[in-house]
């Protein structure tokens, strides 16, 4: 990514507790609307953010609080979103976005948010060293509709 | 989440009312197994009318108690699921088990 078409950028960091899922997913949403997002779009990136936050929270810090650094970058037409995290890590990162597989089928997940996050985004990048921590990438194209409206 | 039993049909009726989540999930889980055991339904209903946002733990949650309802004989359906929710479940390949249907009168049942 080259600096100079970086229009705006947010960070933010917060404690590895489930309340704040919504939190983080909301606060991306609001960031992301200054492009002027469909509703559609908007519910694509919650959704994902609010995967990636909450693997972090369960996966990465499971007996400790831990801090969650969540970090959005808005180019022109485009959003990239970065969740990380400092905790266990990932063993086998193919098999972990493998739809339905899960590590924790105890706490009843489904296995489902990686496969959910490269659905409703157009690419994710899952980087992650066991006991070091993971970091997850992912970016969507934003079509501009007040570009369209113009017409 | 609002919880109603209807007597005869033995049904039991949730309504959820909040953004489906881990932390939302967490707190409604024990009290949907809880009407599940106390009540044994022959069928469990989820109204999705007001869930506006759900990411996986909402799978999780439906097929939890999937797995409650069934101890005791009972299936589980779901009512009211906008798009956005149904593709979610669609890509897990849980309506298989756990239809959406059409609708569910609470004047015929109740
Ligand atoms: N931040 C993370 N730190 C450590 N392990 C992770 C992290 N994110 C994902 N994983 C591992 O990858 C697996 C798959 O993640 P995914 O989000 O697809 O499913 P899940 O979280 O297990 O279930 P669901 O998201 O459907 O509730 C997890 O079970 C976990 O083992
Ligand atoms: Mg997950």
């Amino acid at each position: 990514m080259n600096k100079n078409n970086i229009k705006n950028e947010m960070k933010i960091e917060f404690s590895s507790k489930s309340a704040n899922e919504a939190f983080a997913r909301i606060s991306v949403a609001a960031f992301a609307s200054q492009l002027d997002p469909t509703i559609e779009e908007i519910a694509d990136i919650k959704t994902s953010v609010s995967e990636a936050v909450t693997n972090s929270i369960i996966h990465a810090y499971p007996n400790k609080d831990g801090i969650v650094k969540l970090r959005a970058t808005l180019l022109e037409d485009e959003i990239e979103i970065e969740v990380s995290d400092t905790g266990e890590g990932i063993e086998n990162i193919e098999q972990a976005r493998e739809p339905l597989f899960t590590t924790k089928g105890n706490l009843e997940r489904s296995g489902m948010g990686f496969t959910i996050m490269e659905n409703f985004m157009d690419k994710l990048k899952v980087e992650s060293i066991v006991g070091l921590g993971t970091k997850v990438t992912m970016s969507k194209k934003i079509k501009n509709k007040s570009l369209e409206n113009t017409y | 989440m609002k919880v109603n039993h209807y007597l005869e049909d033995k049904l039991l009726f949730f309504e959820i009312t909040e953004e489906l989540d881990h932390h939302v999930v967490e707190r409604i889980r024990k009290r949907a197994d809880y009407e599940i055991q106390r009540f044994m339904p022959k069928k469990v209903i989820f109204d999705f009318r007001r869930v506006g946002f759900m990411d996986s733990a909402g799978i999780g949650l439906i097929i939890g108690r999937y797995k409650t309802a069934s101890l005791y004989g009972g299936s589980v359906e779901l009512i009211n699921v906008n798009e956005k929710v149904k593709k979610i479940f669609e890509m897990s390949g849980v309506l298989k088990i756990i239809p959406i249907v059409d609708d569910f009168s609470s004047e015929q049942t109740g």
